[in-house]
């Protein structure tokens, strides 16, 4: 049960950025290439020096080591990256039998060499390995940009139905429309140095 | 035993071979004549010039003139390190880390190896001192070199691997280990080829020209067993101390990947 709260945090071209991603909810943020999405949320994951104060819950990321808050507050980037030669050495133990069905795997998936991976099964595996680390926050930048339609509706429902049952904190960079209506509580666009709140519901 | 002195005449029929194969070269167009013969003029003046030296140092055998010239060493191998790095950190970094690395594993353990294993008196006499120095500084130099500039450009290259490992929690180190322990492996790797081929494939200069000056080989072997033990123990610590000073480096307080404290340096 954590929330995530941004106040005034400048990084890049954006200035004083302030929202709250309540927990079990999913804030989407959308805007042009180069806008700045992806480095509002690697300032998130404290990958990027930015200025304002971040919090999940009442615990400042300042005051956590940094790897301790990427442990809680994990990104998953648009171009997953693999550095074992096996699919299952990037695993815990136990998430290597706990694979979800929905995401589509066979059962030996784990033995699999990396380099038969296409990009999408690359995208929907490194959604597990973040989520099988237990996290409080989630930070997706576009999980479903290499994934077919219906590949793209399983997975949503899966990743929805997991932030719900695990009360995650989810910021989720979209260029969608349809997604964004799917999954969104709040939608906000950039547009210039600001977050505009575009819509959303509770 | 006694040695041969060579007449300064004489070194001159060795350079009219040099003037021989110059002029193969140029006649064979190989682009290499005017680079040949500049390399040869600076070969005859620096030796000759470090033999002044050295005559002046083995006079005077004063510790703050041996010192003096341990830290002109010292600082030009720290120059050489930094030139060989293709990237390297910004401002005093790429040349203090090198230069402390050297220092801190050449000296320390040139010392050593004179006060406890050979033993002169002083324990700083110039003859054993500044040779034993000088081998250590030489190959420690090629060592940190070679795992700086190993370190900066895999870090450079598997940049988005080492991100993606800071996004799942792992701490700095755990996220370059790989390219750490492969960086150390490029650092040690002549030195222990090095002692692999001695004797077999090469015979070691040191030793070489210990027995050229009179010296039976027994005790020339002995030596140069030392020589090499000790450049491989200086060089691997010497490359131990620059890679996990260089890699914190690319670091920064919030364990963030820090490339733009890198430098690419054209060539």
């Amino acid at each position: 049960m954590s929330e995530l709260r941004l106040d005034t945090v400048s990084v890049g071209t954006l200035k004083e950025v302030s929202l709250q991603v309540g927990s079990g909810a999913v804030v989407c943020i959308s805007g042009a290439s180069g806008s700045g999405k992806s480095r509002l949320l690697r300032a998130v994951a404290d990958l990027e020096p930015h200025d304002g104060r971040i919090y999940l819950d009442d615990i400042e990321q300042v005051s956590l080591p940094a790897h301790e808050w990427r442990k809680r507050v994990v990104m998953i980037p648009a171009d997953s990256q693999w550095w074992f030669d096996e699919v299952g050495a990037h695993f815990a133990e136990e998430a290597r039998h706990t694979m979800p069905e929905a995401l589509g795997f066979p059962p030996g998936v784990m033995d699999w060499p990396v380099s038969r991976l296409s990009s999408g099964e690359r995208q929907r595996l490194a959604l597990w390995r973040a989520l099988a680390m237990a996290p409080e926050a989630l930070l997706l930048d576009e999980p479903t940009a290499n994934l077919d339609e219906d590949m793209t509706a399983a997975v949503e429902v899966w990743l929805l139905d997991e932030i719900r049952r695990r009360n995650l904190a989810v910021l989720w960079v979209a260029h969608d429309q349809g997604q964004i209506r799917r999954v969104a509580n709040h939608h906000y666009r950039i547009s210039g140095s600001q977050l505009e709140w575009v819509n959303g519901s509770y | 035993m006694e040695v041969i002195d060579l007449a300064w005449w004489k070194l001159g029929l060795a350079a009219v071979l040099v003037l021989a194969l110059a002029g193969v070269s140029l006649w064979a167009r190989l682009g290499i004549t005017r680079s040949l013969l500049i390399a040869s003029v600076r070969t005859g003046i620096q030796l000759a010039l470090i033999g002044l030296v050295l005559e002046a140092l083995f006079a005077s055998a004063r510790l703050y003139w041996i010192a003096l010239l341990a830290t002109v060493m010292l600082l030009v191998a720290g120059r050489e390190v930094m030139a060989r790095q293709q990237r390297r950190l910004r401002g005093i970094w790429a040349f203090g880390i090198g230069t402390g690395a050297m220092f801190v594993s050449s000296f320390a353990v040139t010392v050593l190896a004179l006060t406890v294993i050979i033993g002169p008196s002083p324990w700083y006499a110039p003859q054993y001192a500044i040779p034993l120095l000088g081998m250590m500084l030489g190959n420690t130099m090629t060592g940190v070199a070679l795992s700086l500039d190993r370190l900066n450009e895999s870090v450079w290259h598997q940049r988005a691997v080492i991100e993606n490992r800071l996004m799942l929690g792992q701490t700095w180190r755990q996220a370059v280990e790989d390219i750490r322990k492969d960086a150390m492996r490029g650092g040690m790797m002549p030195s222990i080829n090095a002692m692999a081929a001695a004797g077999i494939v090469s015979l070691p200069g040191m030793m070489t020209g210990q027995i050229l000056a009179g010296s039976p080989p027994a005790v020339a072997v002995k030596y140069q067993i030392l020589v090499m033990l000790i450049i491989t123990v200086g060089t691997g610590f010497g490359a131990l101390m620059a890679v996990s000073w260089g890699s914190r480096r690319l670091f920064d307080e919030r364990e963030r990947l820090r490339l733009d404290r890198l430098v690419k340096v054209g060539k």
